[in-house]
Order: structure tokens, then C-alpha cells, then sequence
């Protein structure tokens, strides 16, 4: 690829690939897979056709893919944030303080959402004042937001949450439509519009395509930088606050492991690892793909190792697709 | 599309694999911690057993991949969706599940909880492997056992506040009596660190020569002992015996530092928690204090003021069956 056609009036949503001229969009092969998972679902458990069962089924990636999509974000500027199930933990448990203190359901939601955004502050801070990487600093306050949560809680837990905050958790809007199905669902469009009809949304490609040229075209990268690490903070402390009111209690091992679902959930749809490409729908179908493969495998009572190498292979399976197909074209052609 | 034709033949053959579901079967969820944890697959045998005995009735073996919440709660919400008839879950966390298992009883499905317990409000029983009071007498009947005439035993425990070994410490306490020609010299604590506990094992036996045995209520300390008691050639003299596990205690079975040891049997768990369910689920007994539930070949349980109950006295693991539980965990 030519410099030419990196010019500052012409960055594209996404970096385009012979596979992308040739066939299809990732999305719609996302959603074809989507619906062949749908399908085999369907054929394979009598139970999976159910509006109840596949109510409770969007548990398993709602809270995820509130993160996942102002992670997709961060991702595309070029930065990750792996600190976010961390997060999800000390937002938790400062909830769970306020709530020994006396606080009522809406004084919890602030101190989730605050504690959220103070994270990503932290984190934010250390990558663009001090200028270090933000997979060493997210490494870091892993640890660092998960250990202050094991230092007050140590083996215990903080139950006893007001019946009115479990409405987050546990509600449901309309029929078998939950709360936390209703707030997906807001975020994939607040999230779909910012990214792809804002000015904000080009100055997060272009900081992830090329941040000095970035920088030289009037971008302050810096700063989008740190609102991306602010908002993925306010995220995760959103799905702590969904977490937490599900689950009805607060442990520190609560949502452990969660990172690293939630960047494979914005992998899987389309977004670049190493920044610069990809698309809000994609990470919405990668949600539902990932939703749908682990619930009806659940059905099945296919064992949860199995289901790890099923995601696993997915997912190296459509990272390595575009690249066989180049390299395939390069050999014949 | 090449992938579409794919894609629709796997969907082909999936829906071929998956079989008619048997209508008439009883299916009772054996919900685990972990999936890959030997003490786990014991007890699923365990409970493959009891449904064979039964008779009519299939055992879903489950579990997340990591021992966390949010893992089981998604495998629970699977179970539910399938309409089981009963979930028989060891807990990663007392309360989380609670929301979760209040649902599926809203739902109809019978809900113990077995091993590690589930709040009181989110299951209808819940089945310890065994009580304090069993353990505190378990552990001076496996000293006693090998001393007819008496002698001296002493008592290598974690740290000072630990409130488990400190319960059975009091328990075995109270049933002294029992045993008479027994007398426990000394306690100390070995911090369930392998070198402490070492050290303190060799402490006891040099000040006190004429020690019989050492009684270590801990998986961590028996070992210790154990080690300390071949060291110091004392084996066939003192006798190593508590709560240990048969994996880690298979090696002082075989050179006869330790006779013999206890801790709950996993399978025996396993079945008297499938045993219970099915108990339940079919309407044969009801959850309610006081309540006495026969669980087949262990007998009956009494249910106490929290729909809890134990199951039994710990196992006995000596040279005779060391060999068949070693692997298992």
C-alpha cells in the first residue's frame, strides 16, 4: 500500500483486504455464521426455541458487550484496556461499601458509575501524561483495582443489596425483554452512531491509523485517548452495576477472567488488534455469535472446556481467513 | 456460497446427533465447581451409581470451566432452559447463586445444594459430607484405634485462629472421655506451612519420646508429619493420622508413617447428594427441619434448623483402599 493512500481526506472505516473486494463484508459473514449457529441450535435442543431460554440467554454476553463496545473503541485508536474486569470488581465493591453506609439504589449507581470512570482516569492518566503503554498500565491496575477489592473484602462479601437495585440485573422492561437487554441495545446505537457519523469517530480511526498524522491534521489524540479510557472506565462500572445486581452480592473474584472475553468479543467482530479498522455492528453480531455458541453448547451440556476450544478456534479461524485468502491470492495470482 | 453449503450440513448433522430426549427420564443436574477436578469426577461416579440403583433416572454431570460464579450461574441458566428436574450444585459463592437458583425454583426444578453450600433462601437442602462433631470424634478414633493399651498423642493443628480446626479440636475435646489411656500432651501449630509444620512435628517428637501418635486435622500438617516421622525413623513408633488427602498421603501409607487417615469420600458424597434430589424432586420426603430423608445405601439424614444435614463420618483411607482413591484426588 502507497503513503498516497493514506491521506489525511481519505481514512477508511476499515483497512481494505482482497478478501473484502473479493467476497464480503466481515459483517455479513459474522452474520451468516450467526444464523448457521442459530440454526444448528434450533435443529439440535427442543429447548432452544423458547422466548424465555433465549431471554436468559443474553445474560451470558449483555454485560460483556457493554464494555466490548467502547472497548472496540479504545482498540481502534490503538490502545486496550485489559483492566476492565478489575474494574467491574472495585466498582462492585465500592457499591457494596455505599450500600453498608446506608446508600439507596440511585446513590449505588453513581458510586458504580464514579468508580468506574476514576479507573479509567487512572489509567488514562498513565498512558497519555506519562506516555507508557497502555497493555503494561492496564496490566498493572489489574492487580491494582482487584487487590484494593481483596483488601476489603478479603474472604467475605457485601450481600444484602436493596430490593430495587436487583431491577438492573434482574428486571425485565417489556414481557421477556430485560433491562440489561434494553441497555445493550441503546449502547450498540449511542455507540454505532458516535463511531461512524461523528467527527469524534474519524478522529478515532485516524489516531489508530496513524497518530502522528493524526496529531499533524489538528487531531489531539491525547485527548480522544483519554475519553476513550474514561468511557470504557464508565462501562465497566455500568456492567458492575448490572453484575453486581444480578448476582445480588459482591465478591473481589467477581467478573475474573472477563477481559479477556470481552477483547475476544471485539476481535471476533472485526475490530484490528492493532487498531485502525472496524465496525460497532460487527462487535454487536461478535456478541450475539459469542451469546449464541455458548448457550446452546450449555444446552447440550457440552462441558465448558469444550466450549473454550470452540470460541478459541473461532476465533483464530477468522483472524487467519483473511490472511490465508491473501496469501492464497498471492500464490495463484 | 461454499460456506453457506457448509455451514448447512453441519446444522444437518448436528440435528442428527442430538437424538430424541427421553420423556419418562428423571434428569438430576450434578453441578460442580470446576469440570477436570478429580474429587468432582468421584463424586459423579458417585452419582452415576445412585441413578443406576434408582433406576429411571439420568445424571447430567456440568460445571463451568473455572471455579467462578458467573460460570456456574451460566450453566445453571442452561439447565434451567432444559427443564431438569433437579440441580444438586457444590457452590463457588454462597450468595451469587442465590437469584439464580431462586429462578429455577420458580420454575419447578428441586434444588440442593452439596460439599460447599448455597445460601439458605436459594436451595431446599443442603448436604455437608460430614458434621464437626463426627470429625472431632473421627480424629481421636483413628489415634486410638491403633493404641489398645493407651499412650500419648499430640496435636499438630494450622494457626491458632483457625476456626475449622479449632471446632474439631473442642469436639474431640468433648469425647475424651471415650477414649480412655489417651492423653494429648500437647497442641501446636504448624500455619499450614510446610516447613513450620515440619519443625514442629520434630519439636513434638523430641520433647516428648515416649509420643505415641500426632493427630494433624490438616491436609497440609498430616503431610508435614508424616515426613518429619520418616525422617526421624520413628516410623512403626509414632503413627501419623487426621485429615489429609489420599493423593498427597499415599507415599506415608505406603512407608507406614501414617496407618491410617480420614476425609470425606467423594464418591459416597456424590451419590447421597443424587440420592437426596431424587428424593425431593419425586415428592418421597420434604425439605423441613427435622425431616428424616433416607439417602439408599448411607443410610438417613436429619435435616437441622437450616434444611442442612450431614451425610456421614469421614472416610477411612488406610494401605487397604489407598490405592484406589490415590488417583482420584
Amino acid at each position: 500500500m502507497s503513503l498516497t493512500d493514506n491521506a489525511p481526506r481519505h481514512i477508511p472505516d476499515r483497512l481494505r483486504s482482497p478478501l473484502q473486494d473479493k467476497l464480503v463484508s466481515w459483517e455479513s459473514l459474522l452474520l451468516a455464521v450467526a444464523i448457521a449457529i442459530f440454526i444448528v441450535n434450533s435443529l439440535a435442543s427442543p429447548y432452544f426455541l423458547n422466548a424465555w431460554n433465549l431471554s436468559d440467554a443474553t445474560f451470558n454476553f449483555t454485560e460483556k458487550a457493554m464494555i466490548a463496545f467502547a472497548m472496540a473503541l479504545l482498540i481502534i485508536s490503538g490502545e486496550i484496556d485489559l483492566s476492565v474486569a478489575a474494574i467491574i470488581a472495585l466498582a462492585s465493591t465500592a457499591m457494596g461499601v455505599a450500600m453498608e453506609m446506608g446508600a439507596g439504589t440511585p446513590m449505588l449507581v453513581l458510586v458504580g458509575l464514579t468508580t468506574g470512570v476514576l479507573c479509567g482516569a487512572f489509567n488514562g492518566a498513565l498512558v497519555t501524561k506519562l506516555g507508557l503503554p497502555s497493555i503494561v498500565v492496564t496490566i498493572g491496575t489489574m492487580s491494582l483495582f482487584r487487590g484494593i477489592s481483596y483488601i476489603i473484602l478479603g474472604d467475605g462479601a457485601f450481600r444484602g443489596y436493596p430490593s430495587s437495585f436487583s431491577w438492573f440485573g434482574q428486571g425485565y422492561v417489556f414481557w421477556v425483554i430485560s433491562v440489561e437487554f434494553v441497555i445493550f441495545a441503546l449502547l450498540a446505537v449511542i455507540f454505532g452512531v458516535v463511531l461512524h457519523k461523528t467527527n469524534f469517530g474519524r478522529m478515532v480511526y485516524a489516531t489508530g491509523n496513524n497518530a502522528t498524522g493524526a496529531l499533524f491534521s489538528g487531531v489531539r489524540v491525547d485527548r480522544v485517548k483519554m475519553t476513550l479510557f474514561l468511557l470504557t472506565g464508565l462501562m465497566s462500572g455500568l456492567a458492575a452495576i448490572c453484575l453486581t445486581s444480578r448476582l445480588g452480592s459482591t465478591r473481589p473474584s467477581i467478573a475474573s477472567g472477563m477481559e479477556l472475553e470481552v477483547v475476544t468479543m471485539v476481535v471476533l467482530g472485526g475490530v484490528n488488534i492493532l487498531g485502525g479498522s472496524g465496525s460497532i455492528p460487527g462487535v454487536v453480531i461478535a456478541a450475539f455469535v459469542m451469546g449464541l455458541v455458548t448457550f446452546g453448547l450449555g444446552l447440550l451440556n457440552v462441558p465448558g472446556i469444550v466450549m473454550s476450544i470452540f470460541i478459541g478456534l473461532l476465533l483464530i479461524g477468522v483472524i487467519a481467513l483473511p490472511r490465508l485468502w491473501t496469501m492464497w491470492r498471492k500464490k495463484v495470482g | 456460497m461454499k460456506f453457506t453449503k457448509l455451514m448447512t450440513s453441519v446444522a444437518v448433522a448436528a440435528g442428527l446427533f442430538a437424538g430424541p430426549v427421553a420423556a419418562d427420564d428423571m434428569r438430576i443436574a450434578l453441578v460442580v465447581k470446576a469440570l477436570g477436578i478429580g474429587f468432582f469426577e468421584a463424586a459423579a461416579e458417585g452419582a452415576e451409581e445412585a441413578a443406576k440403583e434408582i433406576g429411571g433416572v439420568e445424571i447430567i454431570y456440568t460445571g463451568p470451566t473455572d471455579t467462578t460464579a458467573e460460570g456456574q450461574i451460566e450453566v445453571i441458566n442452561s439447565l434451567i432452559a432444559q427443564k431438569v428436574d433437579a440441580i444438586a450444585v457444590s457452590a463457588n459463592d454462597t450468595d451469587a447463586l442465590v437469584p439464580t437458583l431462586k429462578k429455577a425454583m420458580q420454575r419447578g426444578i428441586t434444588v440442593v445444594s452439596w460439599d460447599s453450600g448455597v445460601a439458605e433462601d436459594g436451595r431446599q437442602a443442603h448436604l455437608n459430607p460430614s458434621s464437626n462433631a463426627l470429625i472431632g470424634n473421627m480424629i481421636i478414633k483413628l489415634a486410638a484405634d491403633h493404641l489398645p493399651d493407651g499412650g500419648e498423642v499430640a496435636v499438630l493443628s494450622a494457626t491458632t485462629t483457625s476456626t475449622n480446626q479449632n471446632i474439631w479440636i473442642d469436639e474431640m475435646n468433648k469425647v475424651m472421655g471415650n477414649y480412655g489411656g489417651i492423653e494429648v500432651v500437647s497442641t501446636v501449630y504448624g500455619d499450614d506451612l510446610a516447613d513450620k509444620s515440619y519443625r514442629e512435628a520434630t519439636g513434638l517428637m523430641q520433647s516428648h519420646p515416649e509420643l505415641d501418635a500426632i493427630i494433624a486435622p490438616t491436609s497440609v500438617g498430616i503431610v508435614a508429619a508424616a515426613q518429619a516421622v520418616a525422617d526421624a525413623g520413628k516410623i512403626g513408633q509414632v503413627n501419623v493420622t487426621g485429615l489429609g488427602l489420599p493423593s498427597e498421603m499415599a507415599g506415608a501409607i505406603e512407608s507406614g508413617a501414617s496407618k491410617s487417615f480420614a476425609i470425606w469420600n467423594p464418591i459416597d458424597l456424590g451419590y447421597s447428594a443424587t440420592m437426596l434430589a431424587h428424593q425431593l424432586a419425586t415428592e418421597a420426603a420434604t425439605a423441613s427441619p427435622g425431616a428424616e430423608i433416607s439417602i439408599g445405601r448411607m443410610g438417613t439424614i436429619t435435616l437441622d434448623d437450616t434444611n442442612a444435614a450431614a451425610m456421614a463420618d469421614p472416610f477411612v483411607y488406610d494401605s487397604s483402599n489407598i490405592d484406589d482413591f490415590k488417583e482420584i484426588f
